[in-house]
């Protein structure tokens, strides 16, 4: 039953934004495809953050090590987009595990200063080799070579349409991984050592090793939303590993709600709007978003879909 | 006597904290289905004498031996996979969690390492449902385990400890808090417990001490004191003039 419901619930989810697809203005549209990438990094850092209550402060280097991994072997080395892609996942993949295994090694706010402190190593080194990345600057990547070959065909991914599908399949993998994930075995004993981690050691269970499993899954998922952004996109820079793009998903899952599948999602989306709309208003947007924040927090502390979890529907994963 | 290999034993076990000696060269034998329980005053060194045996924390010089193999350098979760179990004193449950699901993680453990068993859902609900029919908690299953009263979590704290069907079970002043019909209960939870898997059982209530335990190991000043039966115990003048008050 239980699992019944939410699963059709995010079929539903998945429907919506295909439709959404032809439905949308251009403009709307546009903000969609992004808001689906960047979401899936908020889901890879949910899986960390939200499931496992590892507090990064660098998962910018995930999301980074993926947009360069896939978009330096495309713009250097010619690669073509689906090896391209493999690259940047591997990227942030062995990042992720060699991260994991030094930072794990300590907790709590020590935990934040290790992330963010390896973040920013990232960040100078990506602005150390400028040559290659261009810095702040960034690669713009050469619309020709971002051509997705699927059998049988190819697919210009500049074409609205195509990056449109392309960031919902996308998605709709992160988020059924996700939902596979937190009701697997392993699922529960994450949220039970973000529980309560002495009590898991002396069930048997090796917390190190289940937590470094988690950064490795959440590092992996960060890479692809940033491998995608790449091609998508077709711009690399510095700016996606700088602190603000470790501190946005945190956001973006504090907003949408930590530890549901769906939060990140809905964090992500709402944030856009929120800057989209007031900005069009006033040139202090920021100051709008910050007291958006500040509101959210104070009436719905559990995010949009932790506090709808929380009143309405108990079954929610 | 027969030779018999202990299933855990300890030889020249000692803990410094600082200057302090919390556990000095303890020489220690618990034989297989044995109830044994230590006793001492507070600071005598129970709960970090047990914690070393469970890889809670690691000692400054001896070794600890289980079933034959010296487990001395295993991290703890490895020796509660060899079948230590360790029930905290501080009540340390997952609050948030179903009383249900709070067993299943400890039965999950036990699953993945059984090479024939999977963790599927119903050999979690049968095994899960087998531990806390056994601690009489089965009718609060589906019950948030923060929402229970305070005697049901100490007995759920059992019940995971047992969930993971362990050879030892380590039991570190359960009865503390509950009321005295609670205490009879449990008391015969103790002695069922007792025919499967050896127990080693710290407690500070003696009626609790005298009901269970075949032999009690008293411990003052983190070493052993004495050792015997609950009447050899009762009649040691040195134990009454330590602990019992004389």
């Amino acid at each position: 039953m239980r699992d019944a419901r939410s699963l059709w619930l995010h079929a539903a989810v998945i429907l919506l934004l295909f439709a959404l697809n032809f439905l949308l203005p251009e403009y709307h549209r546009g903000i969609f495809s992004r808001v689906m990438v960047l979401a899936v990094f908020a889901m890879g850092y949910n899986l960390a953050f939200g499931y496992t209550g590892l507090l990064s402060l660098g998962h910018a280097m995930f999301f980074a090590a993926g947009l360069y991994g896939t978009g330096l072997t495309i713009y250097h080395l010619g690669w073509s987009v689906w090896p391209a892609l493999g690259a940047g996942l591997l990227a942030g993949t062995l990042l992720a595990l060699v991260i994991g295994f030094l930072a794990l090694r300590t907790t709590g706010v020590a935990f934040m200063i290790v992330t963010l402190m390896f973040a920013q190593v990232f960040y100078l080194t990506t602005l150390y080799f400028t040559t290659y990345t261009r810095g702040e600057e960034g690669l713009v990547l050469p619309q020709a070579m971002r051509t997705l070959a699927l059998p049988g065909a190819s697919f210009s991914l500049t074409d609205p349409t195509t990056r449109y599908m392309a960031a919902l399949a996308l998605l709709t993998i992160a988020l059924g991984l996700t939902l596979f994930l937190v009701r697997s075995p392993y699922g529960r004993a994450l949220i039970a050592i973000r529980e309560n981690e002495e009590r898991m050691r002396m069930l048997g269970y090796d917390v190190f090793a289940n937590k470094l499993g988690s950064v490795v899954i959440s590092g992996l998922i960060c890479a692809a939303a940033g491998a995608a952004y790449a091609v998508l996109f077709g711009y690399v820079g510095s700016g996606f590993a700088s602190i603000q793009y470790s501190i946005l998903p945190l956001l973006w899952v504090l907003l949408g709600g930590a530890a549901t599948t769906l939060g990140p999602f809905v964090g992500t989306l709402f944030m856009f709007y929120i800057i989209d709309t007031a900005s069009d208003y006033t040139t202090a947007y920021l100051l709008v978003v910050g007291l958006a924040l500040i509101l959210l927090i104070l009436y719905f502390p559990k995010g949009i879909a932790g506090t709808v979890r929380e009143r309405w529907l108990p079954w929610l994963p | 006597m027969a030779a018999v290999t202990p299933l855990l034993s300890t030889r020249g076990l000692s803990r410094a904290f600082g200057g302090l000696k919390a556990v000095q060269e303890v020489d220690f034998a618990l034989p297989e289905g044995q109830i044994r329980a230590i006793i001492g005053p507070n600071g005598a060194g129970k709960t970090t004498f047990v914690s070393l045996v469970c890889g809670r924390i690691l000692p400054s010089s001896g070794s600890v031996v289980f079933d034959g193999r010296d487990v001395s350098r295993l991290p703890a979760h490895k020796r509660v996979r060899a079948g230590i179990a360790y029930t905290f004193q501080i009540t340390s449950i997952f609050s948030g969690l179903t009383v249900f699901d709070n067993v299943a993680l400890a039965v999950q453990r036990h699953l993945l390492d059984d090479r024939e068993a999977r963790p599927t859902a119903h050999a979690l609900k049968e095994d899960g449902m087998a531990a806390l029919e056994k601690t009489g908690l089965a009718a609060f299953a589906e019950k948030r385990a923060g929402n229970l009263a305070y005697g049901h979590q100490r007995l759920l704290e059992v019940a995971m400890g047992l969930a993971l069907k362990p050879r030892l079970l380590i039991l570190d002043e359960p009865t503390q808090g509950l009321s005295d019909g609670e205490i009879d209960s449990f008391i015969a939870l103790v002695r069922e417990i007792g025919r499967d898997a050896t127990v080693l059982l710290i407690e500070h209530n003696m009626d609790v001490v005298m009901a269970l335990a075949e032999r009690i190991t008293v411990m003052d000043q983190g070493r052993i004191l004495a050792e015997g039966t609950p009447a050899e115990i009762r009649a040691d003048k040195a134990v009454q003039q330590a602990y019992l008050g004389g």
